[in-house]
């Protein structure tokens, strides 16, 4: 790594950790759970660097087993953490009519 | 640069912006779906670039992970219940980190001797953190599911020790920082991680788990960030980093819900001393009959639930959210009080009730509801202990002193909800409930608040 690609890697960190603060803070402590394998999920992103590890021409052979159990993990925190996400916040939203219904029938 | 180098850097620009704008959906629950498919697309997209602008040659190893990952993941994803969510995060930390971990010994396998000292300090960084998030996050969920007894494991020396190895895997580190070729000190760098992150997690009690659960979220995304440092990928550092953080700004918060300093939590080894220091308030507890318990509710303005841990463990959060609806079609007010720490992991607690159909709108945090104590007629304390424990407030010598606590000591009656007469997790007597608008009701409590929903009808 030379220099200035370090350089421009430590901007994109330190902007990254910022707007990360700026962004997160704001989430309520009501999806406190979903936000947290939401962001797993998203760091489940380290499974393109496996892919390129299992995948890559000229790698030997034991890179590409190394690679084959990351992509494994990887995909498994991905989809798991994206697929549950989903089903909690799904819980979150699926009222919105209901409370006012009741309110009605009271 | 080819066409296909461009076209992945496009889909990685893509992806990151798409992650920050995922997070940013979640800061309402109206949006927070919305913001998920987002974050899906990016992470397919950037999937799609990365086998699109790689020399792929062999597929078979990609295929296979990707299909056998997928079903184990959305098995997991579709049948893990909502009270094993923290488990099933942790083993996800797990997963994600040993990924890291595992790209990194790749990293050096196929560059070990060609990288350079920033990239070699990154390839350290990726693979200690991957290594001890991997076996940290293996005994959390051990701890989580009880399969490791969740009590804080603890023996003589024992921070030395954890010093030592903390010690010896940063000196692996600096030396095949300055000599890449050592690739024996590289492994044992590797090994001496995994062994510290079970040395760390280890002598933490189940209580302190939303704190390092948070902190183990926090060191999956850095090791994902360095992961990014190594390969010179921006969309690894940013993902990353907003990981990162998302894991320390809650570790923050849920130190602070504890009143604790994070070494504390990690080193304090808090649960194992039984403690002496508390004041023995003594006094009789009083035991209401489900009747009178269900007159009192039934006949009230204003009706607060504080469900704590114990609610979730009894798997009582439908009978509370029908007793819940009982209550207000006669016309009470019923609000659930939700401490921040209540629960395994940040915000467990509402994912809880939601998932039994409480309407996320009564769910009240303790900043909203602690003013509204003092004007409620009745508060329910479920399976909840030291998070209502007035001690906190009052004794400073408390071992718990300064914890913020939901104040239901000022309403004008309590009920409390336990399995039996012992004390909470942290062996502390709880002064709340030997006052004398306090009133226990014992046994199970899913079966207890069937049973009150029935009375209320019959009153």
């Amino acid at each position: 790594m030379n220099p200035a690609v370090l350089i421009a890697s430590v901007y994109v960190f330190a902007l990254a950790a910022f707007l990360g603060y700026q962004v997160i803070s704001r989430v309520p402590p009501l999806l406190h759970t979903p936000l947290m394998s939401a962001t797993n999920a998203i760091s489940g992103i380290s499974l393109i660097g496996s892919l390129v590890l299992a995948g890559k021409a000229h790698y030997p052979l034991g890179a590409h087993i190394l690679g084959f159990v990351a992509v494994t993990t990887a995909t498994i925190n991905v989809v798991g953490g994206f697929g549950i996400t989903d089903r909690m916040l799904k819980m979150f939203g699926k009222r919105k009519t209901e409370p006012a219904a009741k309110g009605v029938a009271k | 640069m080819t066409l296909q180098t461009y076209f992945m850097e496009a889909t990685y620009l893509v992806a990151s912006i798409l992650f920050v704008l995922s997070l940013k959906g979640m800061s309402h629950p109206e949006t927070a779906r919305r913001g998920m498919f987002m974050a899906e697309a990016g992470m397919f997209a950037a999937i799609v670039g990365t086998l699109v602008g790689t020399e792929i040659v062999s597929w078979v190893w990609i295929i296979a992970g990707l299909t056998i990952g997928s079903i184990i993941g959305a098995w997991m994803a579709i049948w893990v219940p909502m009270t094993a969510m923290p488990q099933r995060t942790a083993l996800s930390h797990a997963f994600g980190a040993f990924a890291a971990a595992m790209v990194g010994i790749g990293e050096f396998i196929v560059r070990g001797s060609e990288l350079g000292a920033i990239t070699r300090g990154a390839l350290g960084f990726e693979v200690m953190l991957g290594a001890l998030t991997t076996t940290g996050s293996l005994i959390a969920c051990g701890k989580l599911q009880g399969i490791i007894h969740g009590k804080p494991i603890q023996f003589r020396g024992q921070n030395i020790i954890n010093l030592l190895v903390a010690l010896s895997m940063v000196g692996c580190f600096v030396y095949f920082w300055m000599h890449p070729e050592a690739a024996a000190v590289f492994y044992t760098m590797l090994g001496l991680a995994f062994v510290f992150g079970i040395m760390l997690v280890i002598p933490i009690g189940s209580a302190d788990m939303p704190v390092v659960m948070s902190l183990l979220n926090s060191y999956a995304g850095l090791a994902s960030a360095a992961t990014g440092f190594v390969l010179g990928n921006n969309v690894l550092i940013i993902a990353g980093t907003l990981d990162g953080f998302s894991g320390f700004i809650l570790s923050v918060l849920m130190c602070k819900a504890m009143n604790r300093s994070i070494t504390n939590v990690l080193f304090g080894g808090f649960g194992s001393v039984v403690a002496e220091a508390t004041s023995n308030v003594g006094g009789v507890m009083r035991e209401i009959s489900l009747d009178d318990a269900a007159m009192q509710l039934a006949f009230a303005n204003r009706v607060v639930f504080v469900p704590g841990y114990g609610l979730a463990t009894a798997q009582a959060q439908h009978a509370v959210r029908e007793l819940a609806e009982l209550l207000e079609a006669r016309g009470v007010s019923v609000k659930y009080a939700i401490h921040p720490v209540a629960g395994r992991m940040p915000g467990h607690m509402n994912v809880l009730l939601a998932e039994a159909n409480v309407p996320y709108s009564s769910l009240y945090e303790m900043e909203q509801i602690n003013p509204e104590f003092p004007s409620t007629d009745v508060a329910v304390v479920i399976g909840a202990n030291d998070v209502v424990n007035p001690d906190a407030r009052d004794n400073p010598k408390s071992l718990i002193a300064g914890m913020p606590i939901l104040e239901v000591d000022r309403a004008k009656s309590v009920i409390v909800l336990k399995r039996g007469q012992g004390r909470g997790f942290s062996g502390l007597e709880n002064p709340l409930f030997f006052k004398p608008r306090t009133t226990m009701l014992y046994g199970d409590a899913k079966s207890t608040l069937s049973h009150l929903a029935q009375a209320v009808q019959h009153v």
